[in-house]
């Protein structure tokens, strides 16, 4: 097993990523194949333990009932964003003997969550993994059919799973009979065409049956009522990959890696204004300085930390003095903000707390589904008084509006999280960096970097060039 | 129109969806996977030709299958230029110099974001976040990625596409 820690830069590349040598020797498994050359191939996966678990499983009497077991006694939670308990949340599907209709496993590969890049990393570089946890996923629900949903952006992620279910397929590890048992599964790729919202479970599901992306209300959930009203349950990519580790070394194993609530590893990437963005894989509970100083190599050209996303732009900025918080759930939730999807955006002195919440509100904005009145207004009108306010046109009045608006539109005032999902760093900012949105209103202009903020904010129009 | 005067598609591509369909319990589960397709084939956007022509094969109303490609993003609804340059502008893009690698872009082209270039060779769009944020700031050329750009870098990554 390979202890040194993993950086991927730039995950498109076919070059093997550089390695770091930092004194951060900690244990790896998610990432513990990437950077091997063809790290994506059947041959290189299975001469370093790739499809072990799956074989451990269907060839030692293990029944579905005990893969359940054990992935509830490991205590892994999902890494889709929500962190709600893997084992538990597959027990909810209903026993096939009383509920006999079709049944799916819909893989969610959808990763949208701006700041997010994880899932992409063991899609291009070790997509075996996700097949193999598909696999042990299915076995365990009793599923014969499971889908990736990739968002359609992902090139390459897409032709590297497709190529190793292909491959699989060849092995006799996908399809019948699957190593002479008669487990049976089918995995088909499916690629998404390039819309946020449908990485929400139910959004997913309309979409993968051709329809507009429109999250559907909640009850029926998905164990009951799905994809085609079938039985249905949605893993996010990261939480699937765990899976063969956690069958083949165990829930004791996998619980001596990060916290007792939240154990095991994660895959967190770190962008914006440091030295070294990437993805790392470190153990849960880490402390986000590390992340920052030893992994990222510190805030970039020597400037100074001033605020930070811990978990992607739906979770809220938090100050630079909340920079020693541990990363897992309920360490981050005590600081005032959510782990997420573990991408940490790192903001330096310099930058603007008022137009990254103008950016991060277009976002929401741009991707609401339009159902819910609260949230098509809701996400309008935020991204409307960020940008009056970052323009210098903000009222004092504004402030509280803002407040009143995410109150309007959260929580659990919509059918799904989206609009709380522009709530919740709306509320943050007004909370942490109040005196930041004030200045901005009493100045009448950006107190940051005038010159620059100004000319973003008008329209572009081009120089000429014309080829 | 009646369904049989509809447009109807490629044989090659009529022959790809009936496999495709195979994949699902439901026919028009495959549609997405079909409209990337013919936007790949047939020209680069999809005109009402290939939406009248795709609900043929799916058996949904034309007005069906506009409804659902026009809330995709990745959708062109109308003309596009010979390459599509797409710029993210989204957070950890926006931190490290999206807006200096768009506007680049927008000078080298000749084209404004959501435009066409007078000399039809560019689309120049901005994006949501792509998953490329650890490589910021990155564009998009006819669907490759391009990361860790500088501002001088674009013209020489748009330089290839005649
Ligand atoms: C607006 C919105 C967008 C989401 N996008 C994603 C996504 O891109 N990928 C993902 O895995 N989960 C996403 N989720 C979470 C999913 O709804 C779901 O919780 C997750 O896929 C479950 O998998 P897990 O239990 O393995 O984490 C999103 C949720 C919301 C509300
Ligand atoms: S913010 Fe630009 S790729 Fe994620």
């Amino acid at each position: 097993m390979s202890t040194e820690p993993t950086k991927i830069t730039s995950p498109t590349k076919t070059a093997l990523p550089p390695k770091i040598t930092s004194p951060l020797k900690r244990e790896i498994y998610l990432l513990s194949r990437v950077g091997l050359r063809d790290s994506h191939t059947l041959p290189v996966y299975k001469a370093h333990g790739g499809y072990a678990a799956l074989e451990q499983v269907l060839t030692g009497g293990f029944t579905p009932a005990q893969v359940i077991q054990i992935v509830k006694d490991s205590g892994l939670r999902g890494r889709g964003g929500a962190g709600f308990s893997t084992g538990l949340k597959w027990s909810f599907m209903p026993d096939p003997a009383k509920d006999p209709r079709p049944r799916y496993l819909a893989v969610n590969a959808d990763e949208s969550e701006p700041g997010t890049c994880k899932d992409r990393v063991l899609m291009e570089q070790d997509p075996h993994g996700l097949v193999e946890g598909i696999l042990l996923a299915c076995f365990a629900m009793r599923v014969k059919t499971a889908y990736v949903y990739v968002r359609g952006e992902y090139r390459l992620s897409h032709e590297r799973v497709a190529a190793a279910v292909a491959e699989a397929r060849a092995a006799g590890l996908v399809g019948a009979k699957i190593l002479g048992t008669d487990f049976a599964c089918d995995i088909w790729m499916h690629k998404g065409a390039g819309a946020y919202i449908c990485g929400e479970e139910t959004g997913l599901m309309e979409s993968l049956e051709g329809k507009r992306g429109h999250p559907r209300p909640k009850p029926p959930f998905p164990a009951g009522a799905g994809l085609w009203r079938q039985p249905t349950t949605v893993n996010n990519v990261e939480t699937l990959a765990n899976v063969p580790f956690v069958i083949t070394r165990g829930a004791d194993w996998f619980k001596s890696l990060g916290t007792p609530k939240s154990p095991g590893n994660v895959l967190i990437g770190i962008s914006g204004h440091v030295e070294r963005p990437g993805v790392y894989e470190l153990p849960l509970g880490i402390s986000a300085r590390t992340v920052l100083e030893e992994c990222a190599g510190g805030v970039w050209k020597g400037r100074k930390l001033k605020a930070w996303i811990p978990g992607g732009s739906s979770t809220g900025l938090l100050p630079a003095a909340k920079i020693d918080v541990a990363m897992d759930h309920d360490s981050i939730r005590e600081a005032g903000s959510m782990l997420g999807t573990g991408a940490m955006i790192m903001l330096d002195e310099t930058a603007c707390t008022v137009r990254a919440m103008q950016v991060i509100a277009r976002f929401y904005e741009h991707e609401s589904c339009g159902q819910c009145s609260q949230c098509r207004e809701g996400t309008e009108w935020l991204h409307q008084i960020f940008a009056r306010i970052e323009r210098g046109q903000g009222r004092m009045e504004d402030i509280e509006l803002l407040s009143s608006l995410a109150n309007g539109m959260a929580p659990a005032k919509t059918i799904c999280a989206l609009a709380d999902a522009a709530a919740i760093p709306t509320h943050a900012i007004v909370k942490n960096f109040r005196a930041e949105l004030e200045e901005h209103v009493r100045l009448g202009r950006c107190p940051l970097d005038v010159e620059r903020h100004a000319a973003e904010l008008t329209d572009l129009v081009p120089e000429g060039a014309h080829a | 129109m009646s369904p049989s005067e509809r447009p109807a598609l490629p044989e090659a591509l009529r022959a790809e969806f009936t496999e495709l369909v195979r994949h699902y319990p439901e026919r028009q589960a495959a549609l997405i996977p079909a409209l990337h397709r013919c936007q790949e084939e047939l020209g680069g956007w999809l005109t009402p030709e290939t939406l009248e022509a795709c609900a043929e094969f799916f058996g949904l109303e034309p007005v069906e299958v506009f409804g659902v490609a026009s809330f995709y993003p990745m959708f062109h609804l109308r003309p596009v230029g010979r390459h599509v340059v797409g710029v993210c502008h989204n957070i950890s893009c926006a931190l490290r110099g999206a807006e200096d690698i768009l506007r680049e872009t927008c000078r080298v082209t000749g084209s404004k974001p959501g435009g066409v270039s007078a000399d039809g060779r560019f689309s120049v769009v901005r994006l949501e976040c792509q998953g490329a944020c650890t490589a910021a700031p990155m564009l998009v050329l006819d669907g490759a990625f391009h990361e860790n750009l500088a501002t001088a870098d674009v013209a020489r990554v748009l330089g290839g596409a005649r």
